[in-house]
C-alpha cells in the first residue's frame, strides 16, 4: 500500500511511503538537480553583472578620493 | 515497531538525533555572526550571504549524492572492496521521504534525522572554509567549493575513517571519535589549498612582506558568534554518538552509548572531556596570546578539536592537557605560515581547525595505542602510524589537494577572485548606494510632507 490515501484504516505495518505521487521520485531528482545547476548558472551571471557595475561605481569613487587627496 | 520496548528504542533514537540537529543549527548562526563581525563594514552583506547560502546548496546536494557517498564509499572503493549498495540513501529511494516502515528495518525513522545530523557536519566543514576566504573570493566560486567540501570530500573521509567498517578503520586502526581529522583537519587543509591560489587581501602585507593586522570590525560580536559555535558544538559531540546499542559480545546483552565505530563510551565521559579540553584550550590561549580575545576564544575551540579524536576514552585531565599543549603550537604556526608563505587566513581557520585537528588525530595514536578501533577483532588496533597516515589523508589528500586543484581551476577561468576595484571599494558598494538612494528618497518625501504641516 503506497500513496494516494483516503483513510488510515488499513494495517499500518503494511504501509510504505505516505507522500503523494509515489513513483515520481526519479523525475523529482532530475528536476531538483536541474534546479540546483541552473541556480549556479543564474547566480554566476548575476554576480558578474554586479561586479561590472561595482567596478564602474568604484572607479568613480576611487577617482574622487584620489583627487581629494 | 510491534512492541513498546522496540518502539521506545527507535523513537528515542529518532528524537535524540533530531535534538542534536537543532543544537547544531547554532553553529551556523554563530558562524554567520562571527564572519560578519570579522569582516570590514564595506563587505558585511556579501559576507553574510556567502555563509548563509552554503546552507541550502550543501543541503540539496547532500540529499542528491552526499548521503549515498557515505554508505557507498566505505571500501574506498577499490581498497577493501567495491561500491556498497545503499538503497535507503539514494535520492530516489522511497525511504528518503515520509514512510511508515514496510520492509525498512527502522530506516524510515532514522534516515531523515541521521541524514540531517551528517548534513549539519557538512555545513560546518564548508563554514570553516568560508571564514578564511572572506572579503575577496567570488561568492559563486565559494559556493562551488562549499558543495565540494560539504557534499563530496568530507563525506568520502567519513566513509573511510568515520564509519564502523571504513577501510581506514579496518586497515589503519583509524580512530577519530569527535572528528578532529574527519571534519576539522580536512576543512582546514581544504581552506589552505584554496588560500594559496586565492591570494591575500589587498593591503594585508606591506611591500617588505610584513603582515598587517586587519582587525575584526566588532570584536564583541566575534565572541558572541564563537559562544554560539561552542553551544552548537555540544550538539555536534552528541550527534557523533549512537545513543543506545548492545555492545556486549556473545549472547549476553549490555546497552550503552557508543562512538560511531560502535565502541563503548558515555555521554558523561564526553561531557567531562568537552569541558575540560575547552578549558585547557582557553587557559593556554589566553597566556600565549597575551589576553587577546579573538585568539583566546579560538584557542578554546582549538583545544576541543585537539582532544576530539580520543575524547570518547580520555581522562578529563588528559583532555585538558592535550588541549593546553596543542594550542600554543597552532597559534605560533598560524603566524609563522602567515609571515613565511604570505597566507592570509582571515580568521585563523587553518590553524584552529586544520593544524589542531591534525595534531589531535596524531596524539590519539599515542594515547590510545593498542586500543581496539572497532568491536570487530579482525580490524587493526589504534596505533601512531595509522593515525599519522590518517591525519595526512584527512588534511592533505582529501583536504588540501582538492581545495588547491579546484581553486586553481576556478582561477584559470577568472572565476575565483573579485575585481581589485570592487575589493578596494567594498563588495557592498552597489547595495550601499541603493540604501543611500532609498534613504535620500525617503528624506525628500519627509521634507515635502513637512512643508504641508
Amino acid at each position: 500500500m503506497t500513496g494516494d490515501f483516503t483513510n488510515w484504516a488499513g494495517k499500518i505495518a503494511d504501509i510504505g511511503p505516505i507522500y503523494p505521487f509515489v513513483g515520481s521520485e526519479g523525475l523529482l531528482v532530475i528536476v531538483g538537480v536541474a534546479l540546483w545547476l541552473g541556480w549556479h548558472i543564474m547566480q554566476t551571471k548575476q554576480e558578474n553583472q554586479e561586479h561590472r557595475e561595482s567596478v564602474k561605481h568604484s572607479k568613480e569613487e576611487l577617482d574622487e578620493i584620489i583627487n581629494r587627496n | 515497531m510491534s512492541n513498546e520496548l522496540s518502539a521506545l528504542g527507535i523513537i528515542f533514537t529518532e528524537f535524540y538525533y533530531w535534538v542534536t540537529v537543532v543544537f547544531m543549527f547554532l553553529i551556523h548562526a554563530g558562524f554567520c555572526i562571527y564572519e560578519v563581525a570579522a569582516s570590514r563594514r564595506k563587505n558585511h552583506v556579501h559576507t553574510l550571504m556567502k555563509n548563509t547560502m552554503l546552507i541550502p546548496l550543501v543541503t540539496i546536494t547532500f540529499f542528491f549524492f552526499g548521503w549515498w557517498i557515505y554508505f557507498a564509499f566505505s571500501n574506498g572503493p577499490g581498497i577493501t572492496g567495491g561500491l556498497n549498495s545503499a538503497p535507503w540513501a539514494e535520492p530516489w529511494s522511497e525511504l528518503m521521504g515520509a514512510h511508515m516502515g514496510k520492509g525498512a528495518d527502522g530506516w524510515e525513522r532514522i534516515n531523515g534525522v541521521f541524514w540531517a545530523a551528517f548534513l549539519l557536519f557538512s555545513w560546518t566543514a564548508a563554514s570553516i572554509v568560508s571564514g578564511s576566504v572572506i572579503e575577496r573570493i567570488k561568492s559563486s566560486a565559494f559556493w562551488i567549493l562549499a558543495v565540494l567540501i560539504g557534499s563530496v570530500f568530507w563525506v568520502i573521509d567519513a566513509a573511510w575513517g568515520w564509519s564502523a567498517d571504513g577501510w581506514m578503520v579496518q586497515l589503519l586502526g583509524y580512530h577519530d571519535a569527535y572528528a578532529s581529522g574527519v571534519i576539522h583537519a580536512i576543512a582546514g587543509g581544504f581552506a589552505l589549498g584554496v588560500l594559496i591560489p586565492l591570494g591575500a587581501r589587498i593591503g594585508k602585507f606591506a611591500p617588505d612582506g610584513t603582515p598587517r593586522n586587519i582587525n575584526p570590525h566588532n570584536p564583541w560580536l566575534v565572541t558572541v558568534g564563537l559562544f554560539m559555535i561552542f553551544t552548537g558544538f555540544w550538539g555536534f559531540y552528541v550527534a557523533c554518538n549512537i545513543p543506545m546499542w548492545d555492545i556486549q559480545a556473545g549472547d549476553e546483552t549490555f546497552f550503552s552509548a557508543t562512538n560511531i565505530y560502535l565502541g563503548p563510551t558515555t555521554l558523561s565521559a564526553i561531557t567531562f572531556n568537552f569541558l575540560m579540553s575547552f578549558s585547557g584550550g582557553l587557559l593556554s590561549a589566553y597566556v600565549v596570546s597575551k589576553g587577546d580575545a579573538f585568539w583566546t576564544y579560538s584557542g578554546g575551540l582549538a583545544g576541543i578539536i585537539a582532544a576530539s579524536a580520543g575524547n570518547d576514552l580520555y581522562h578529563p585531565i588528559q583532555a585538558m592537557l592535550i588541549a593546553a599543549a596543542v594550542v600554543p603550537i597552532i597559534y605560533k604556526m598560524h603566524f609563522w605560515v602567515e609571515r613565511r608563505f604570505k597566507i592570509d587566513d582571515a580568521v585563523g581557520a587553518v590553524a584552529v581547525h586544520g593544524y589542531a585537528g591534525f595534531f589531535g588525530v596524531v596524539i590519539a595514536g599515542f594515547m590510545l595505542w593498542g586500543y581496539p578501533s572497532s568491536p570487530n577483532p579482525d580490524y587493526a588496533t589504534i596505533n601512531p602510524l595509522g593515525q599519522f597516515i590518517g591525519a595526512i589523508i584527512m588534511f592533505g589528500v582529501l583536504g588540501f589537494l582538492p581545495g588547491y586543484v579546484s581553486a586553481k581551476i576556478l582561477k584559470s577561468f577568472d572565476m575565483l577572485r573579485i575585481p581589485e576595484h570592487v575589493e578596494i571599494a567594498g563588495l557592498d558598494i552597489v547595495h550601499e548606494e541603493s540604501v543611500k538612494n532609498d534613504t535620500d528618497a525617503l528624506r525628500a518625501a519627509e521634507l515635502e510632507a513637512a512643508k504641508n504641516i
